[in-house]
């Protein structure tokens, strides 16, 4: 386990790594259309073959693995950060507070995060750069994220509250946000690094699904979703099999982050 | 020689025509409506031309007038009075007997304004009431109030329903009738056995015993349905699936030309918008529009988005509609130098790739479409880059449709919008809502109180002059001169014309698809299924 763990860590930091340096590894500027070469097969001049625009799909895949990398656990820690101060000061505090917040995590679960996130795109500025709206796309993805993890922060505060540990910590003084901040806050991270690594995939898939309805990252940004919409044509995928090269990557991608997570912290 | 080879085959298949046969297609929505003259949406317009019976029809192949159950029609000189003569021993599905008073009736429904009836809209144009005459059973004269344009084609869309059946507007007089209606599911047209066509040898039509029309949402599934033999027939498909299907067996798709739906852009240019002064600056002016124009590469968009079915879009009138379309007038050519300079005539400069304006304001805007329509999304990406090239940053913005209707018509927070618009109507008076500047649907600036520009007020003269005028070709030079209009101003700025595409099983004969709607089966009496081994036209 622990080697494949090793492996995996390799894996994303090669992924990584192609994705920050993707101006010196992408032969071909993301965005430019090649008008005479739609859908090409893979070649020289294009590794993956190209769009259905005549854009070079490997550039593309460099790119937007970059924006889906980078962005995807920005949104894990901003979720991240919400969730253990809602739900970390829920379980802690406990009463009435505990009470309201339970029924807010109730209320964002039952929401349909489809909908919800239409109405919050059709609020937005429509004049967002394609950068500023991928960074808005993740942002409201991570403000939308919170109340999941927060359930799970929350009954794990709930647990150390009650524990000799703390009851230990009371008996010696220790009172309100200092025991908060002091002995429950430390003992909770291996709940949230959990929360916070299996909410990355989450993301990744979330914008994802969202590029498949047209709905993701602006053109004409690549991004893993709106690479992806061009599995919906399951002819370009026969004559082309470079068009799963975003699929295959997400799935390695979302594996490997599965394998890097300390078995101990799956435990929590 | 080999349409030739074709019309010998027709020929013979309609020798060879066999009774019987369930033709099945999708329909996409659960018909909202079986009365005919409440029809408003597409599902309910299909059941309406399959089931109904009409006086007049317009051949979908050669957009003649042809007679149905009126053998001969008048129109008065001053354009008010329509008299029909009506064919003789019709009945209607239930045996009924069809006569002019069905007709009078019909009539007299469709023009209460308590049915609040969108086919009567149609004729309605002045106040007063419409007097029916009835001066023998096979005899009617119909009055308007005041002249109505192109009044005998309007008929097409009114079906004649039964004053005397108890089974009121399920009694027909179309080739089917409705048998079964399963909500979600399907509806069941069968045969009607007192349809009054026959065929040459005297054969009564139609031919086949039962349409059935599934109600399936998913274009997926249906063209997975069509590819397993389940279905026999797909009409307007996309170019996508087109391609795709043409690729795996090119015997089962058609290509009928273009069509009557245009793709468009247009900017906002109400003053009212919440919109910087220097942007509805931009929007209204005439050479910033005709620049945009301009710059965009129609021919690469119907080759690459539509794989080349699709046409570079003229104006608001399709060369399919062949009596409408100002033939003299061809699309915007693509020619970055014209844009620029048009763009200089407004003080624009490109400096270091970027477009400024007289106020050194880089030219940027957004571009709104409904969101999960590929063709839309491709066609907006190849835009930007072409804008791109003449220093112009498009930010693509994609919204849910309702959201995106709502910026359009209520609030008017948007710059510029790329939409289609679906003609159903030949007649241009069926724009007359898009024309008119105190419209809700004149899109770049709805409901306005007078007009904002001289040309849209001579649009406004026009459209009216021409909707009360009863000469066609009065009618035509009129309408001429609203396309010259609006290529010249292009307040809208279009696109391309898609092409009419359907894919036909091979088993399905007689099939001819049109270019208007409805194109795979507008002649549904006359079409056949032949044994599943046997090709189309007999190949």
């Amino acid at each position: 386990m622990k080697r494949a763990r090793k492996i995996a860590i390799w894996i994303l930091a090669a992924v990584f790594g192609a994705a920050l340096l993707a101006n010196l590894f992408a032969p071909l500027p993301y965005a430019m259309q090649f008008r005479d070469f739609i859908s090409a097969p893979a070649s020289r001049q294009f590794l993956l073959g190209t769009d259905e625009l005549g854009r070079d799909r490997w550039s593309r895949l460099l790119y937007g693995t970059r924006i889906s990398l980078l962005l995807a656990p920005a949104a894990a820690v901003l979720s991240s950060v919400m969730a253990l101060l809602i739900g970390g000061v829920a379980g802690y505090f406990g009463g009435w507070w505990d009470r309201v917040v339970v029924r807010i995590i109730d209320i964002f679960l039952s929401i349909p995060w489809l909908f919800l996130f239409l109405i919050v795109r059709a609020l937005l500025p429509l004049n967002a750069s394609p950068l500023e709206s991928v960074i808005l796309t993740f942002t409201v993805m991570g403000l939308l994220g919170w109340a999941s993890p927060a359930r799970i922060i929350r009954a794990g505060a709930q647990s150390l509250r009650n524990s000799d540990l703390v009851l230990h910590a009371r008996a010696c003084g220790c009172r309100g946000w200092r025991l908060l901040l002091v002995h429950i806050a430390p003992n909770l991270k291996p709940v949230v690094f959990a929360q916070f690594w299996i909410s990355i995939p989450m993301f990744i898939l979330g914008e994802a699904s969202l590029g498949l309805i047209g709905l993701g990252v602006a053109e004409p940004l690549p991004s893993w979703g709106n690479l992806l919409r061009e599995l919906e044509n399951p002819q370009l995928l026969m004559n082309n099999p470079w068009t799963l090269a975003p699929l295959a990557l997400l799935v390695l991608v979302v594996s490997c982050l599965q394998f890097v997570l300390p078995q101990k912290e799956f435990a929590a | 020689m080999r349409r030739f080879a074709t019309a010998f085959f027709i020929a013979a298949a309609m020798l060879s025509a066999q009774w019987g046969g369930e033709l099945r297609f999708c329909l996409r929505s659960d018909p909202k409506t079986f009365n005919p003259l409440l029809v408003e949406d597409d599902a309910s317009e299909t059941v309406r031309y399959l089931t109904g019976g009409v006086l007049v029809r317009v051949n979908r192949f050669t957009q003649q007038l042809e007679p149905e159950l009126a053998t001969s029609w008048k129109i008065s000189r001053h354009g008010k009075t329509i008299t029909f003569q009506l064919r003789h021993g019709v009945t209607f599905s239930d045996a009924t007997p069809f006569s002019a008073d069905d007709v009078a009736y019909t009539v007299k429904a469709l023009m209460d304004p308590a049915l609040h009836s969108a086919t009567g809209d149609a004729f309605r144009s002045g106040a007063g009431t419409v007097e029916t005459q009835v001066p023998t059973g096979d005899r009617i004269t119909i009055t308007f109030p005041t002249p109505v344009a192109d009044l005998a084609r309007l008929f097409d869309q009114v079906p004649i329903m039964s004053a005397r059946s108890p089974k009121k507007e399920m009694a027909v007089l179309g080739p089917f009738v409705v048998s079964k209606y399963t909500p979600g599911a399907e509806v069941l047209l069968e045969r009607n056995f007192h349809f009054w066509k026959t065929d040459r040898t005297g054969r009564r039509l139609p031919y086949l015993d039962a349409i059935r029309l599934d109600i399936q949402q998913n274009r997926e599934i249906e063209l997975a349905r069509f590819k397993r033999g389940e279905l026999h027939l797909i009409n307007n498909i996309e170019p996508e699936v087109f391609n795709r299907l043409a690729g795996q067996s090119p015997s089962m798709v058609y290509d009928a030309g273009p069509s009557l739906e245009s793709e468009m852009m247009w900017f906002n240019q109400n003053p009212n918008a919440p919109l910087p002064e220097y942007k509805k600056a931009w929007f209204r002016s005439k050479n910033f529009r005709r620049a945009i124009s301009a710059a965009i590469n129609r021919p690469d968009i119907c080759r690459i988005v539509y794989f080349g079915h699709a046409q570079p879009a003229v104006g608001p009138i399709s060369p399919a509609n062949k009596f409408w379309f100002r033939a003299q007038l061809k699309s915007h050519p693509f020619d970055g130098k014209e844009a620029l300079d048009r763009l200089r005539q407004e003080g624009f400069r490109l400096v270091n790739g970027t477009l400024r304006d007289s106020g050194g304001r880089p030219v940027e805007f957004s571009l709104i479409t409904n969101s999960g329509n590929k063709v839309r999304e491709r066609m907006s990406a190849m835009i930007q880059q072409d804008l791109e090239k003449i220093g112009i940053k498009l930010n693509l913005v994609s919204l849910d449709f309702r959201s995106l209707i709502e910026r359009i018509s209520q609030t008017s927070r948007y710059e510029a919008c790329l939409l289609g618009l679906t003609n159903v109507d030949l007649d241009p008076n069926g724009q007359m809502n898009v024309w008119l500047s105190s419209s809700s649907n004149h899109q770049w600036y709805p409901n306005q109180k007078n007009p904002a520009t001289p040309w849209e007020a001579e649009i406004d003269r026009l459209m009216q002059a021409q909707a009360s005028t009863i000469d066609r070709d009065k009618r035509k030079a009129q309408f001429d001169k609203v396309q010259e209009i609006v290529w010249e101003q292009a307040p809208f700025i279009y696109l391309v014309n898609k092409n009419s595409l359907s894919a036909l099983a091979p088993n399905l004969q007689n099939a001819a698809p049109a270019m208007i709607r409805p194109q795979a089966y507008w002649n549904a009496d006359n079409l056949v299924l032949a044994p599943a081994q046997v090709a189309r036209n007999g190949q």
